[in-house]
């Protein structure tokens, strides 16, 4: 069989809405952050289809934009994670639930 | 720069890839297309790692070190089991097969039965981009220099994971001391490999053999630096002595190991021993030429000097192991981030103007036996300058022990209020 | 992109992906999920061999599987009284109607659009990115550069603790 585009998009789009729900609905911040990682590696994964398959001169810079998702996703990573433990030596505790001080 | 007189000829051993070239035209004819893709993998596993690998192993790797070092250290090494000593790896495997291997209750069981498994990939997969000769190797890359890079990121997680699901205090903290040494390692490491890619150009391992052949050099002879960094980063990253503070045997027990017996130990110390063969067979490649000897090749087998070139960088390890005590934690990682790093640094930025000047001048290729001799006098410089910007004085160091009396008597160790000693 | 082994690879490479991802929202104990989460970044690194950007794959491996997920383990180590068990809010139910919903319309446009693909394989080597991330992109180079930077400070500053900070000063 022939692979094209739309056979990588697919996995892309459910490895997306995948880290969406995970992202959504865990209690834990960390788990919270795999799902957004998860987010970011499905966007890699689109971009990198595309740069692959487009029609463009310069499909190269499909390259270069994951280049920078992986740097910022690492950014990220370092000072999300920086975060959970500064609000975990301050509340005792990471689960968003219990973390909200504006109520309604 | 010499022609290559190795021919097609299927009983031309000096190239083996014309052994197996033949065997698979003729399996072709034979079998479907999809049988043929396995047939490949399994020649290309049992004809490398049974043949080479497993008996290196063994017989370098095991016999060979214990050998080596109790000699270094004034004794003999194991020489009871067999004639010599020989059949010793073969005892310690059969024992190591024959026990009985626990699992404590409260151990997380699915984990501790994955992490050898996952130790145990990286040490294999390395070899597929290794070239042992012009023609023979597996997997031919662009970027076999970032594959090893990505496989040596493997084992720290098996690490973390075989000391986590021991659910042991001790092997937590090895497993903590492994992760963290391991990854401030990577960074130096990682700096020194790109200033050979710099400097060669390319960042596939039989491109770089293919430029220590056309100009007939050695790498280790024009980045002395890279390749001190290079020894010093993949001791750490394998646990070796004098950074194996991890399974530091008289300190936290076994480290990550502790919970860990039988076979399942045996397999994470062969293939320690596996992992330490390949990034011997890195080493050989990039900065000891591979399988090119300045013109040898065409009459000595090309992958037999690259066997004796690993067995060459394997014999630093053992040597290192037998000579230098072993490094405190807090030693190792500040090493690491204030030697390492900066030393690493400054070699790519010399390297890179080495590379401008090179090619925007389009000077001959003998230029880089100059650079090298820049690039020693560098080395001496660097070492000596940082090591003093970071207060290393020969002098203040006691090389012969001293007695207690002379250094002044026993002193007592300062208590805190919680009454135990910090 | 024809062939036997480009096939199976896709499809293996698809099974273990998408299962690792419902292991990472399903398994019940944090360590479990981490661990299904490595098996997901190596097997977008295995997609990306096959697309071609075999340097990017390998700065996969390096930084997710090396580094983030080395992070990822670090920061659950260091928060020992935390709950482990990997469950979910009240919210679930909604998350799980909005992502599915969100699917059907990204697949839905998907099939839906004309996309126009190109005939020729681009050259999309290690060389080509190296030199366009320093001619055409170098700004957004150096503001990485910049920005990781920042983030090393940052993640120093945010966990230190007060004797530290002591220390500093003094």
């Amino acid at each position: 069989m022939t692979l094209s585009l739309e056979h990588f998009l697919t996995v892309a789009m459910l490895l997306f809405s995948v880290g969406l729900i995970i992202s959504l609905s865990k209690r834990n911040a960390i788990g919270i952050l795999m799902g957004v990682e998860l987010m970011l590696n499905a966007v890699n994964l689109a971009l990198i289809t595309f740069a692959r398959f487009g029609e463009s001169e310069m499909s190269i810079s499909g390259h270069a934009f994951v280049a920078f998702v992986i740097t910022v996703a690492a950014a990220e990573a370092a000072v999300a994670l920086a975060l959970v433990i500064s609000v975990y030596r301050t509340r005792g505790t990471i689960e968003v639930d219990q973390l909200s001080l504006l109520r309604f | 720069m010499f022609p290559l007189l190795v021919t097609d000829h299927w009983y031309d051993l000096r190239d083996l890839a014309n052994l197996y070239r033949v065997i698979l035209e003729g399996l072709d004819h034979i079998l479907p297309t999809g049988l043929v893709y396995v047939i490949t993998a399994l020649l290309g596993f049992i004809a490398f790692f049974v043949i080479f690998v497993l008996p290196s192993q063994l017989y370098v790797g095991v016999y060979g070190e214990r050998r080596l070092i109790g000699r270094m250290q004034a004794r003999q090494g194991p020489n009871r089991v067999g004639p010599l000593g020989l059949l010793q790896p073969i005892a310690d495997a059969l024992k190591l097969l024959q026990k009985e291997a626990l699992t404590p209750r409260s151990a997380d069981r699915t984990i501790m039965w994955i992490a050898p498994i996952l130790f145990v990939a990286p040490a294999i997969l390395i070899f597929a981009v290794i070239p042992f000769g012009p023609r023979m190797v597996f997997a031919d890359i662009p970027v076999s220099l970032m594959y090893f890079l990505a496989i040596s990121s493997l084992p720290v997680i098996a690490s973390f994971m075989a000391g986590w699901s021991s659910n042991n205090k001790y092997s937590l903290f090895g497993a903590m001391r492994i992760v963290a040494m391991s990854i401030s390692y990577e960074v130096p490491l990682v700096l020194g490999l790109l200033s050979v890619a710099v400097l060669s150009g390319t960042m596939s391992l039989q491109g770089m053999v293919i430029w220590q052949q056309d100009i007939p050099t050695w790498m280790i002879l024009i980045q002395p630096i890279a390749f001190a960094v290079y020894f010093i980063g993949v001791s750490a990253e394998l646990n070796r002595t004098p950074a194996d503070i991890a399974e530091a045997e008289s300190e936290i027990v076994a480290g990550y190991l502790t919970e860990y017996s039988g076979m399942r130990w045996g397999l994470f110390y062969g293939m320690d021993i596996a992992y330490a063969l390949g990034a011997s067979a890195f080493a050989a490649t990039v900065f000891f030429g591979g399988w090119s000897l300045f013109g040898l090749e065409q009459w000595i087998p090309p992958w037999l000097i690259f066997i004796l070139k690993t067995y060459l960088f394997y014999f630093l390890f053992i040597w290192t192991r037998a000579t230098l005590p072993r490094l405190r934690i807090d030693q190792l990682m500040s090493f690491s981030w204030k030697f390492l790093l900066p030393v690493a640094l400054f070699n790519l930025l010399i390297v890179a103007v080495e590379r401008l000047i090179w090619t925007s001048n389009d000077l001959p290729d003998a230029i880089v036996w100059a650079f090298g001799g820049v690039n020693i006098i560098l080395m001496v410089g660097i070492v000596f300058v940082w090591s003093k910007v970071f207060k290393y004085d020969p002098k203040n160091r006691p090389t012969k022990p001293r007695l207690v009396n002379e250094s002044g008597g026993y002193r007592p160790v300062d208590l805190g209020e919680g009454g135990s000693a910090s | 992109m024809t062939g036997f082994g480009v096939s199976v690879a896709f499809w293996v490479l698809s099974v273990l992906t998408l299962a690792s991802a419902g292991g990472v929202m399903a398994s019940r104990n944090l360590i479990h999920a981490v661990l299904f989460l490595i098996v997901v970044f190596l097997g977008v690194s295995g997609f990306f061999v096959l697309l071609s950007a075999d340097f990017l794959a390998m700065a996969q491996v390096i930084i997710y599987v090396g580094a983030i997920s080395v992070l990822i383990l670090f920061a659950i180590v260091l928060t020992p009284r935390a709950e482990r068990d990997n469950s979910e809010t009240v919210m679930v139910l909604p998350a799980i109607f909005l992502g599915i919903s969100l699917m059907a319309i990204m697949l839905f446009v998907l099939y839906d659009a004309n996309w126009s693909v190109t005939a020729t394989e681009p050259s999309l080597s290690a060389a080509v990115l190296g030199s366009s991330l320093l001619s055409v992109w170098v700004l957004p180079f150096e503001l990485a550069s910049v920005l990781l930077t920042a983030a090393l400070v940052g993640s120093i500053m945010l966990v230190r603790s007060p004797s530290d900070e002591e220390g500093d000063l003094a």
